[in-house]
């Protein structure tokens, strides 16, 4: 049994191979759901987008006030810990439902939705739209998609890490190390087109503008507290983005090209369903990502009886998840089978 | 190059605000239906990836793509942004005794 290293970079051997096996921008698997249902489905409404923005806005802000005045005192820990987490954990799937494009129908509010949301979660945000489309093309393909967050062979050092953004801002840091000497990483001209760099190149300076504007303030004031509202949250903030993240594909199928067998739908409460905007219907937006995120749980009920069945709770995926990753510690082939009980009533896209 | 009407569907054919798919020869068209009277017809795949359009969402004017939500004018073709860069090419359209009819290039023989 061998726990060598696999190589998940985009542009080493494994991306040739992927191609050779005719991994790369394939058909893929898709439940059948009548048009009028999708036309409904797939239908825009600006009013849960906004109002759950503004929520979100108002919860961040109002946070952050009671952060700033219990400066100094204990009442600081939860204060932050819940202004961080609304910063550096539920900006990500603001994020990402902004950078589809789907959550409402105002051009203006979706881009400067998904830019502030970017920047919360440091993502720069032209070349992670690059990123994100190659997720969904080649999902949980090795040696095609950017976005595997959960290598094999386990390694829990990184995942740990990862409660703390470490692994991720250090990667997003050596990008934008690029951009401000006015290049683009190698690992990103593999899914970026040319006519992009420009912009990349400048929303990456303008991150790193805002970042040396902090901390120059915290210099001249001799305080670490601007960076404790902008910028560390981020990294402090981002344990439950890992939480909810890992649910998605960890301990899955790679190189397959059924979302059923990559991907998880887990149930979840009302109140994460809202920090992590139905994000939890997974398999379902892979399949249809033209369905926003407020319709993915009528969605859910248009295509359940051709998916998997659905973990209960997040407790429920865990109990999968962990033992699972502690056997891929050892074996890296080995993987949860989700095969389908009746997978025969869709069709490839 | 010569081109031939070819006859799509009757105007019925279509729902207000939606597109179909439409093969003719090699070729693959969306054509699509504005609002009551508007018919509109583009190539019918995607130009980042090669998907179908008419598995879309048809919104204000705008096709976007199933698979990566890439969105283009359905009257003019031109790609509205990431991960669309190529504009989608556009044919004539006209209504006719309540069959659409499409310009197409002939094929080569």
């Amino acid at each position: 049994m061998s726990t060598a290293v696999r190589d998940y970079s985009i542009i080493g051997p494994e991306s040739q191979r992927a191609k050779d096996a005719g991994l790369v921008s394939a058909d893929w698997y898709r439940c059948e759901v009548p048009r009028e249902t999708m036309k409904a489905l797939m239908k825009r409404r600006n009013g849960p987008a906004v109002r759950d923005t503004i929520i979100w806005l108002v919860l961040l802000g109002v946070s952050g006030w009671l952060a700033y005045l219990s400066w100094g005192t204990w009442w600081m820990i939860p204060a932050f810990l819940v202004y961080g987490t609304l910063y550096g954990s539920v900006s990500d799937s603001r994020w990402h439902e902004f950078g589809h494009g789907t959550a409402s129908n105002s051009k203006w509010f979706t881009t400067v939705v998904y830019h502030f949301a970017s920047f919360l979660d440091f993502r720069e945000a032209e070349s992670w739209r690059w990123s994100h489309v190659r997720h969904h093309s080649d999902t949980i393909i090795v040696g095609s998609d950017p976005e595997i967050a959960v290598p094999r062979p386990t390694s829990w050092i990184a995942h740990l890490a990862e409660f703390f953004a470490i692994r991720s801002v250090w990667a997003e840091s050596k990008k934008i190390g690029y951009n401000i000497v006015g290049k683009v990483s190698p690992t990103v001209r593999d899914y970026m087109p040319e006519s992009s760099y420009r912009r990349s190149i400048w929303t990456g300076r303008v991150y790193a503008l805002i970042i040396a504007g902090v901390v120059a303030w915290c210099i001249a004031i001799q305080s670490v507290m601007p960076a404790m509202f902008i910028g560390l949250p981020t990294m402090y903030g981002r344990w439950l983005l890992v939480v909810y993240g890992l649910t998605q594909h960890a301990g899955l199928a790679e190189n397959v090209l059924d979302h059923r067998l990559n991907t998880r739908t887990v149930r979840m409460n009302v109140v994460n369903r809202f920090l992590y905007s139905n994000m939890n219907y997974h398999i379902e937006h892979h399949m249809f990502p033209t369905v926003p995120y407020y319709s993915l749980p009528a969605l859910h009920e248009a295509v359940k009886n051709d998916m998997p069945s659905v973990y209960p709770g997040i407790a429920a995926a865990y109990r999968e998840i962990i033992p699972a990753l502690r056997r891929q510690m050892k074996d890296p082939t080995y993987f949860i089978d989700r095969s389908m009980h009746n997978a025969t009533s869709g069709s490839a896209s | 190059m010569s081109t031939e009407w070819v006859d799509v569907c009757g105007a019925d054919g279509i729902d207000v605000d939606d597109v179909i798919r439409f093969d003719h020869g090699t070729r693959t068209l969306a054509v699509y239906r504005l609002g009551k009277d508007r018919y509109c017809a583009t190539d019918g795949r995607c130009t980042h990836a090669g998907v179908h359009l008419a598995d879309g969402f048809v919104n204000n004017g705008i096709i976007e793509c199933p698979k990566h939500n890439g969105r283009f004018d359905i009257c003019s073709g031109a790609a509205q942004g990431v991960p669309v860069t190529v504009n989608l090419r556009t044919y004539p359209v006209r209504v006719e005794q309540g069959r659409v009819l499409v310009e197409i290039p002939a094929d080569p023989k």
